[in-house]
């Protein structure tokens, strides 16, 4: 069997095919790296009007029943039960020794929580959820369901909606029934939307007719994310590290910070109180060469930490990366060197995001 | 056009009287995507044929040139380094990398263009 045999392919195979859409495995799926425009001029386009992105790879899925958020809880340091309906949050899960086995998104809808996993994950993450659950707690995945999002500083006024940033509604875009959420993984405004499988090529035609929507592939979805300091699993997030080590100690609930009864949490909280070694910082070369996931960090000579992502940011018109360095190294403004080809490349720590978040808050 | 030649590494060789103006293909610029880098030798430097001796980088990847000869760098295109958009807008053209002045035979299996075009339809 070839490889391309036993990839699985989306709901918008076909369009994406039609849009012009080269092809790539990724996480066990067909998915569209770039289409026509290319890398540079989508990733523009989505900071500049809007773009649409397959994401029907991520995986879906509802609990429902008496206790689903507090069962939620025992695997994320989120808080889960204090999340008010029509809101979503981004949380992560944790394995017994606090390292991240996934970071996912949950919203309250009301009569069920909706959660959406990496793909790469999903096989590992719903099982895992699925083995905390108290009777009358019941884990749906949702294979037979879409998503795709629109991002960018356009699609305000092209799907006016009364949420907010991370608001989560049922509502109808081109008469199809829909759950968007305002929410995304450029740093841009937008909305992520669920739709039944079936509706899926329906909703992005209609949505790609509207003025300035441009579809966008995987490459510049890694772009966007970069350049707005969001992390990619298996890349920055991995189950050896931490959340605090991942600086993503925010996406941890007060409340849960005072009862530390999730798993991991005895590493987490020595983590916090006594410092960890390493710590995810942004990275910012100098010149125009990029340097990519695992180039080797160097300060003064010795090796300090590793970048996790790296490329050439589109907007920021100069490379950008991030990684892990040793804590004294993670000051802004530090002096690093990447060896890239066996060769120092200068470089400084520096704040994320590298491009501003334009979120509707 | 007519004495250009092409390698299995996607470079063309264009000979202009005893020199080798060498770059990438229209293929290989495509293949790369928009270029936002580009690492190129010392003029002076002695290469052999199939050697890495230059870098280009676009938004997704990093790819190394080869040498397609073997001889010494005479000249390399620095108005790439500011603007290494020229090698997807002109690969054949101002997007040139480097030229060689040739030392000894030239490699047996440089191909024309039909021979390349056919090259590139059997990767599909």
């Amino acid at each position: 069997m070839t490889e391309s045999e036993s990839l699985r392919t989306t709901p918008l195979d076909a369009l994406n095919r039609e849009l012009g859409g080269r092809m790539v495995p990724f996480a066990g799926y067909s998915m569209p790296v770039q289409y026509t425009a290319g890398i540079m001029a989508e990733h523009l386009h989505c900071r500049a009007q809007a773009g649409l992105f397959d994401v029907s790879h991520m995986g879906q899925a509802e609990l429902v029943g008496e206790g689903a958020a507090a069962a939620l809880e025992q695997l994320t340091p989120a808080d889960v039960q204090g999340l008010k309906p029509g809101r979503q949050r981004y949380g992560l899960l944790l394995n017994e020794a606090g390292g991240i086995v996934d970071d996912f998104m949950f919203a309250n809808m009301g009569d069920r929580l909706f959660l959406v996993v990496n793909a790469s994950r999903k096989q590992i993450d719903l099982p895992l959820i699925e083995s905390v659950l108290p009777s009358g707690v019941k884990l749906r995945p949702l294979p037979d369901r879409a998503l795709l999002a629109l991002q960018g500083p356009a699609v305000a006024t092209l799907i006016p909606t009364p949420m907010s940033f991370m608001g989560i509604m049922e509502m109808e875009i081109a008469g199809i029934p829909v759950i968007a959420s305002r929410s995304g993984y450029t740093g841009e405004d937008g909305l992520e939307i669920s739709v039944a499988a079936e509706q899926a090529e329906k909703l992005a035609r209609a949505l790609l007719a509207m003025p300035g929507v441009m579809p966008i592939g995987l490459g510049a979805r890694d772009s966007l994310r970069l350049e707005a300091g969001l992390c990619l699993y298996g890349n920055d997030l991995d189950e050896t590290t931490s959340p605090v080590e991942a600086n993503l100690t925010w996406s941890m609930g007060k409340r849960r910070r005072m009862e530390w009864n999730f798993r991991g949490a005895d590493v987490v909280r020595d983590h916090l109180d006594h410092g960890v070694k390493r710590l995810r910082v942004g990275i910012r070369p100098e010149g125009r060469q990029p340097a990519r996931g695992h180039t080797e960090i160097r300060k003064d000579g010795a090796i300090i930490g590793e970048v996790t992502s790296g490329g050439f940011g589109p907007s920021i018109g100069a490379p950008v990366a991030m990684g892990y360095v040793a804590r004294d190294a993670a000051a802004d403004g530090t002096a690093l060197d990447l060896i890239v080809r066996d060769k120092p490349l200068p470089a400084r720590v520096a704040a994320m995001p590298f491009q501003p978040h334009r979120y509707a808050r | 056009m007519s004495d250009m030649k092409y390698t299995k590494d996607h470079e063309w060789i264009r000979f202009e009287g005893d020199v080798a103006v060498i770059g990438i293909t229209d293929h290989a610029q495509n293949a790369l995507g928009d270029v936002v880098f580009v690492d190129l030798p010392e003029a002076g430097r002695e290469v052999t044929a199939g050697e890495a001796v230059a870098v280009v980088e676009s938004v997704k990847a990093a790819s190394d040139v080869y040498a397609p000869i073997a001889g010494r760098v005479t000249e390399v295109n620095s108005g790439l380094v500011d603007e290494p958009a020229l090698i997807n807008s002109e690969p054949t053209g101002a997007g040139w990398f480097f030229k060689i002045a040739p030392a000894g035979a030239l490699p047996d299996d440089l191909m024309d263009a039909n021979a390349y075009a056919a090259y590139v339809e059997s990767l599909a």
